[in-house]
């Protein structure tokens, strides 16, 4: 055991040596590793961030909510034109809804609609406009900035106010003004009342809070969408997460009273939830793991094939400095350590390199998504890199270790 | 008792369908201390069998008992034990690691028999200053004379305190007069008590030695004890130890 460590060191040294000797070989050498092992790490700290982004986007839905609307977000069983047969849902299933159930914290019917926002001479197009109820809040986990949210009185009345997200209020009003100001929607004059508190999550795109608008949902009908045509979403928060079950199953039955479906009759509403979504993404971004990894797998394995093809041209070259090692009493097993740690070593090296470039450009990568470089993809790139120089130097250092003393003293 | 006894041995190769016999039939003895020149034309065998009594070849034929040990059927790791242990070998072109200062290719074969850093590096400096280059040794083998590279090649040999020395031709790539320092240098070894051989070309270096063989196309054709032996002067250089 000691005299392996003491080769191993002795090993380590010479590999040192030999590769202080060959520089700007050993660079171009570990060039395939460096961008190997930066590609790996870079792409599992990419992947990290999507998916803490869908994470936390999705968690700002709140895991205690459901949502009942005439759609499902995922449609496994019920085909899509089945779903837009269903009735739409109305204010009037709402209110039903509202005055039955017993069991959730709270709720509030939602109907979005997407138009453009001005103020003065900014316009912000295709914003998501949530018309809603003043107790909207409650069924969310979303906090207020500065302000406050509309309240029944303006909910009731349809008053022309306005919430705005915070990404909204930022490019509408970059001094930072917006509260008590105006936009305008659809010609309409709105006063803002509030803002939201940043979510700073961009996955959910136009549905992240930050970049919506919400007003009384009267507004939506009168302005935007008609009644009718639309089909609203009743949003449900149950008080904590074990209460999650039975408020379904209430709603389930509330709903099929209030939409008047005989016991035979299947659902013509869809209760939605937080979770669906996460395995919907988890197996999404399983997919991008996977062909992420091949990729960067790939990428790795040409550097390894850049090493072996590089330590056998150096095994070749040093065929006289293996026969000189071997005639003065290195062993076999000495100058396969010799080899493999040296092409361990460039690949640690290279290694190493390829890290601290992931680290540089996962501060890029920040700048999108709240991701850094894990611990555990920096033990992997070490891991990796080793491993890839071991086994990338096996075969040329086995080359080595059995050449004939002889013929490899004559080698010139 | 004898380092060396080798009985009948053949070194054949096959070279496309011909066999090439190196060594035809070789029997030797050579006792401790003894200082023993080789000689023979060109092609003979001499660096042929000078490889198996070094351990770095194995004969196709024979027995080899080294210090009493039978060597011939030994597997490579055996045998680079014995030659890292046992074996110092001076070759004619030097053959030290260019990259490697003198003190490192000295220390060499002590890092592969395991000793530690610092009794290493004492010894080969030790080594270093018997052959007069203890203000050569971070001198790298460019950096140095044909001459003081035998040198460390010979202190490389001596580290070790080897049970024989085996040089082949070690003055080919030498003057005379470097030669003849180099020679100096294996008569106070060989009176140190070590046991020496050599193979040269030239009779004047085997009459430094105390018995002459000759070999030609395989087989041993002499073995004669010299009458004159050739004085070598100091030239300044001194064993110390
Ligand atoms: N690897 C080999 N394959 C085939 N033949 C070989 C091999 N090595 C040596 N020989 C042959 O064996 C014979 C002896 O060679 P060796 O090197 O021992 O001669 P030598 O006496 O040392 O010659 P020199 O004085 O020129 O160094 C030669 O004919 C040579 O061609
Ligand atoms: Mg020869």
């Amino acid at each position: 055991m000691n005299s392996y460590l003491f080769e191993l060191k002795e090993g380590l040294i010479i590999s040192f040596k030999a590769i202080r000797a060959n520089k700007v070989r050993s660079i171009l050498t570990t060039l395939g590793i460096i961008i190997g092992v930066w590609a790996v790490v870079t792409m599992s700290t990419a992947i990290k961030g999507i998916d803490l982004a869908f994470q936390s986007g999705v968690s700002s839905l709140g895991s205690d909510n459901l949502y009942i609307d005439k759609w499902a977000w995922f449609t496994n069983d019920t085909p899509w034109w089945e779903l837009r047969n269903r009735k739409n849902l109305d204010m009037e299933d709402y209110e039903r809804f509202v005055s039955l159930a017993e069991l959730p914290l709270a709720v509030a019917p939602s109907m979005f609609s997407r138009e453009t926002v001005k103020h003065e001479d900014k316009a912000l197009e295709f914003i998501n406009i949530t018309g809603t109820t003043h107790n909207y809040l409650e069924t969310t986990n979303l906090v207020m900035e500065e302000g406050r949210f509309f309240n029944e009185l303006e909910s009731d009345g349809n008053r022309n106010v306005i919430v705005l997200g915070s990404e909204v209020n930022k490019k509408l009003f970059p001094l930072g003004n917006g509260l008590g100001n105006y936009v305008r929607v659809k010609g309409q004059k709105l006063k803002v009342v509030g803002i939201l508190e940043e979510q700073g999550s961009w996955v959910m795109g136009n549905f992240n809070p930050d970049n919506q608008v919400f007003v009384p949902i009267g507004f939506v009908f009168k302005y935007l969408q008609r009644e009718s045509f639309g089909s609203i979403t009743i949003n449900v928060r149950a008080p904590n997460s074990t209460m999650v079950e039975p408020v379904k199953e209430e709603a389930i039955g509330i709903m099929r009273r209030v939409r008047g479906l005989s016991y035979d009759q299947p659902d013509d509403f869809s209760i939605n939830q937080q979770e669906g979504l996460l395995s919907e993404i988890n197996s999404t971004i399983g997919v991008i793991q996977i062909a992420g990894l091949f990729i960067t797998g790939l990428s790795l394995f040409v550097g390894a094939i850049g090493i072996m093809n590089i330590m056998f041209v150096s095994v070749k070259e040093r065929t006289k400095e293996i026969g000189i090692r071997k005639a003065i009493g290195a062993k076999r097993r000495t100058i396969l350590g010799q080899f493999i740690s040296e092409s361990a070593v460039i690949c640690l090296l290279g290694g190493t390199i390829g890290l601290g470039l992931a680290v540089l450009t996962s501060f890029i990568i920040n700048q999108f998504l709240p991701t850094a470089v894990q611990i555990d993809a920096v033990f992997l790139a070490i891991i990796i890199s080793i491993l890839t120089g071991v086994l990338s130097g096996f075969a040329p250092a086995y080359t080595a270790a059995k050449m004939d003393p002889v013929d490899a003293l004559r080698y010139e | 008792m004898n380092i060396i006894n080798i009985e009948h041995i053949a070194k054949i190769y096959q070279v496309g369908s011909e066999e090439v016999h190196a060594l035809a039939d070789v029997s030797l003895k050579i006792d401790k201390n003894e200082y023993v020149a080789i000689m023979g034309p060109s092609g003979s065998g001499k660096s042929t069998l000078m490889n198996i009594l070094g351990c770095l070849d194995t004969p196709t034929k024979g027995l080899y008992e080294f210090t009493g040990v039978n060597v011939s059927d030994m597997n490579d790791n055996e045998l680079a034990v014995i030659r890292n242990r046992q074996i110092g070998f001076v070759f004619q072109t030097f053959n030290l690691l260019p990259r490697s200062d003198a003190l490192h290719n000295v220390e060499l074969p002590l890092i592969y028999s395991g000793i530690p850093y610092q009794e290493r590096r004492d010894r080969a400096k030790e080594a270093l200053g018997q052959v007069g280059l203890a203000d050569r040794m971070d001198h790298k083998p460019n950096e140095l004379s044909g001459g003081q590279r035998q040198r460390v090649a010979i202190a490389r040999a001596l580290v070790t305190d080897p049970s024989i020395i085996l040089a082949d031709e070690p003055t080919g790539n030498l003057d005379t007069k470097t030669g003849e320092d180099i020679m100096h240098l294996f008569h106070l070894l060989h009176e140190q008590g070590n046991t020496i051989i050599l193979v040269t070309h030239e009779e004047y270096i085997a009459e430094h030695a105390a018995r002459i063989i000759r070999i030609r196309d395989g087989l041993i054709e002499s073995d004669t004890p010299v009458v004159n032996r050739v004085e070598t002067k100091s030239n300044g250089i001194s064993l110390q130890s």
